[in-house]
């Protein structure tokens, strides 16, 4: 037994890392435990005002349009919602090769698989924009809902306030990954990372999209689907 | 794999970089010494300096409102001149003025000193001493928290010389007062600073949280486990770990609050008519939803001010009674019990708002159950003295009166935590009296034990015995003298933030106990500038340190040189041996962490 016990790394005695991670990764992990609080805070937030009011606005009703739509094609409801998330998750999919790719030392399939990652963000972004200015158009923004309760009795503000600022703070998170995931393209074309002999910061990175893809899916369950 | 190559190649360029910098310095300019220093010590001293400005300006705010509080109907036409007509018009205190202070008072002394100015200092100074490490784990982020606090310090500063005056609504910023530009000149201009400067500071607690835990659990030196780490270290660690979990809440709190300021939004607004404006528009919201997730924050926020101070009277209470610290394991559990429930009762601040009385039921029983964790760390502290063999330095006194403010303000806690007591003291001052002298006065008094103890590793140098005595004294006596009596003014009914009791019938009496509780605030301020007079005289006058390890102690920070450079031990990192607390063993009195158990050593 007691031989059993000193063979095996004592990896809480000192002298090296407890979880055999880089600082920064452990940082990575511990500042996505406080975010995941930042915006459960804000889901928690947005759940208790919804549901201590009478009537809510029904989403098949209000994310039932796409872009070049035709006045007489009907409603499809979150079929545009559902492309971006596919967007999305396929970017993690990419994220996830790009770091495969740098365990590997496979610099050109990194350089691909980022540069796949950081359309995919854009497109996302991009969709988000289309949805964010066409809802606009409709008469929505902070302080202004023009959608009515399922019950079609007059709806409280909250519907949209609640819709733009999250989104929007999940957007503002997306924007921050493709800065980032831009800066990582950068410094591998400059081969800061062969220089290194690692890609572990592609690995840091990759946490934190994966994270923010995470979050969507939690914050389109809340707003899309229920 | 890729991440094997950083952990050994971090290591041993760390290493090589650190012995180094000892053979030969660097080229070491004013500016990357003193103002954007890396340097986790200098750090350390930067958030010790800024916090003990904003305790002089927190603290001399406190003596002005007291001035109205006990003089109300006196005139001091120098408060005119000194401070202009907004603040003082015709020598008195103006209400606008008083509200303005308390907030500031309460926002001040809650996250600039007591947070910035207590976690921010030790947690710098003392992970990578105790631990053994060359500095934090990003040195940069390290300089980048303290700039986002000096940031934030500028911010806050700058809101009181505004026109419309600091925010005034109290440091809990409850909406709809703090939502709505026209409920208070304080909630215009110096809303929104206010909450520019918290935003800023929850940044920097978020950079400094995550380095200190990784600091701590990725960079003890060899030896150093877990459970061979000083108090003062575990409790660092539960408070990183409770801002870092707390402060994002306020933080998402704060953003639908900017929206409901300055976006037409309603997440904390409904229903209301303000004089002078009308009914406003703003349907469906919850003002106590701005509760819940301020209080999410709020109450694990007393922890994160109290923890450190724990941790640094643990250590310097065994140091000074040259005793091992007694129920070392139990300590740690009940500072991991202490950070757990710390999340689960944040309501019992809100027990009068209309929280569901059932749902107030479970927070009082969670409330509650803190006194377990509580009392295991005040029993063992006091057996921890128990026929010791005591040095009463003034860190040693300090230490002593944080166990006495603990107890006493502890035991009044067990009073609010019933939702049905809090019915009658909510808003009292017993609540006033209660949080003061268990959250304010005690973890002051941690950190000036703290200061006291740990001053001859910072500077080289002793500060001044005498005054520190003096210093210790007519703060003790002049905490209690202050904050007794508000227990019996509060079980009267007294409220708290009026601004004159001399004309209310039912408070009457107490105008000239006021009176009393303001002349000694006023007498303890002046305390506190000897002390700061102590400090800063000592930095460069005080007694010179001559040993390496002065008060006799085992920790790893007294094992590098009496002015350690930048990367702390020139040379190899010392290798840990045994726990932190071998005092008084096998006639020995103390034994260092970095000596070799002996063969025929006794087991503790």
């Amino acid at each position: 037994m007691s031989t059993a016990t000193t063979a095996t790394t004592k990896w809480w005695n000192g002298g090296k890392s407890p979880f055999n991670v880089e600082y920064g990764k452990l940082m990575m992990w511990y500042f996505l435990m406080s975010d995941a609080f930042t915006f459960g805070a804000f889901l928690i937030s947005y759940g208790t005002i919804r549901f201590s009011t009478n009537g809510w606005p029904d989403p098949n009703v209000v994310f039932q349009s796409y872009p070049l739509k035709s006045a007489t094609s009907g409603p499809a409801p979150l079929v545009f919602v559902s492309i971006m998330t596919f967007i999305l998750i396929i970017s993690s999919v990419t994220m996830v090769q790009a770091v495969k790719a740098g365990h590997e030392m496979k610099k050109n399939k990194v350089v691909m698989n980022l540069i796949w990652t950081i359309i995919g963000g854009a497109a996302f972004l991009s969709c988000q924009a289309w949805e964010w200015n066409h809802l606009h158009h409709e008469g929505a923004w902070w302080g202004h809902n023009p959608f009515l309760n399922s019950d079609l009795t007059q709806s409280s503000t909250n519907f949209t306030n609640y819709f733009f600022t999250i989104t929007g703070f999940h957007g503002f998170h997306v924007f921050s990954g493709v800065i980032i995931n831009i800066v990582m393209l950068i410094m591998t074309l400059n081969n800061s990372f062969e220089k290194r002999g690692h890609y572990l910061m592609i690995e840091k990175a990759g946490l934190y999209w994966h994270f923010v893809d995470l979050v969507w899916v939690f914050v389109f369950t809340c707003f899309y689907l229920i | 794999m890729s991440n094997e190559a950083v952990l050994h190649g971090v290591a041993s360029s760390h290493d090589a970089h650190g012995d180094h910098h000892h053979e030969h310095h660097h080229h070491e300019t004013f500016i990357s010494k003193y103002v954007f220093s890396m340097d986790h010590k200098m750090i350390a001293k930067q958030f010790l300096i800024t916090g003990m400005v904003w305790a002089v300006i927190g603290g001399l705010m406190s003596v002005l409102f007291r001035l109205q509080l006990g003089y109300p109907d006196q005139s001091f036409p120098w408060l005119e001149d000194l401070l202009g007509k907004w603040w003082a018009e015709k020598g008195h205190i103006t209400a606008q003025g008083y509200y303005a202070l308390v907030t500031t008072h309460g926002t001040v002394l809650v996250f600039f000193v007591l947070t910035a100015g207590l976690s921010g200092t030790f947690a710098n100074f003392l992970i990578p001493l105790q631990v053994g490490a060359r500095d934090m784990a990003s040195p940069f982020m390290n300089m980048l928290s303290y700039w986002f606090f000096f940031a934030a310090s500028i911010v806050m500063l700058s809101s009181i010389f505004v026109e419309t005056g600091p925010f005034s609504g109290g440091w809990t910023a409850y909406p709809p007062l703090s939502a709505l530009g026209d409920a208070s000149p304080g909630s215009k201009t110096g809303m929104d600073l206010w909450l520019v400067a918290m935003a800023l500071f929850v940044v920097s607690s978020l950079l400094g949280g995550l380095n200190y835990i990784a600091t701590i659990l990725n960079m003890r030196t060899k030896g150093m486990s877990m459970t061979r780490l000083p108090l003062t270290i575990w409790a660092l660690f539960f408070t990183a770990v409770l801002g870092v979990l707390s402060f994002p809440v306020l933080l998402s709190g704060f953003i639908l609050l900017i929206f409901d300021r300055n976006f037409g939004t309603s997440f904390y607004l409904s229903d209301i008519f303000v004089n002078g404006v009308g009914a406003l528009p703003n349907e469906g919201g919850s003002a106590i939803l701005f509760q819940h997730l301020f209080w999410f924050l709020g109450h694990p926020e007393v922890y994160i001010i109290l923890l450190p101070a724990m941790g640094m009277v643990s250590e310097i209470l065994s140091v000074n009674a040259r005793k091992p610290i007694f129920g070392y394991m139990a300590m740690i559990g009940s500072l991991f019990a202490i950070a757990i429930l710390a999340f689960l009762v944040w309501a019992h601040h809100m027990f009068v708002t209309g929280l569901n009385p059932f749902l107030g039921s479970i927070f009082v029983l969670l409330t509650l159950l803190i006194a377990v964790p509580s009392a295991i760390k005040v029993f063992n502290w006091l057996t921890t003295l128990w026929r010791g063999n005591i040095r009463f330095t003034p860190a040693m006194m300090f230490a002593i009166g944080f166990v006495s403010l603990f107890i006493s303000g502890g035991l009044t806690g067990i009073w609010l935590g019933n939702s049905a007591l809090d019915i009658h003291l909510h808003d009292t001052y017993f609540v006033i009296a209660h949080f003061h002298i268990v959250m304010g006065v005690a973890s002051m008094f941690g950190m000036f034990a703290g200061v006291y103890h740990w001053y001859p590793k910072m500077y080289g140098r002793y500060l001044n015995n005498t005054l520190g005595y003096i210093h210790f004294w007519i703060t003790m006596i002049g905490a209690y003298l202050i904050f007794w009596p508000m227990h019996y003014e509060g079980l009267a009914g007294m409220p708290r933030r009026y601004y004159d009791y001399s004309i209310w019938e039912s408070f009457k009496n107490f105008v000239e106990l006021n009176r009393f509780i303001s002349t000694v605030a006023m007498i303890v301020f002046a305390v506190q500038i000897l002390f700061l007079l102590n400090f800063f005289y000592s930095i460069w006058k005080g007694r010179k340190v001559t040993s390496q390890n002065p008060w006799g102690s085992n920790t790893l920070e007294w094992t590098a040189p009496i002015h350690p450079g930048h990367g702390n031990w020139p040379g190899e990192i010392p290798e840990v041996h045994r726990w932190a607390y071998d005092y008084g063993k096998d006639g020995r009195e103390f034994i260092p962490q970095t000596e070799a158990v002996g063969a025929d050593e006794s087991h503790h």
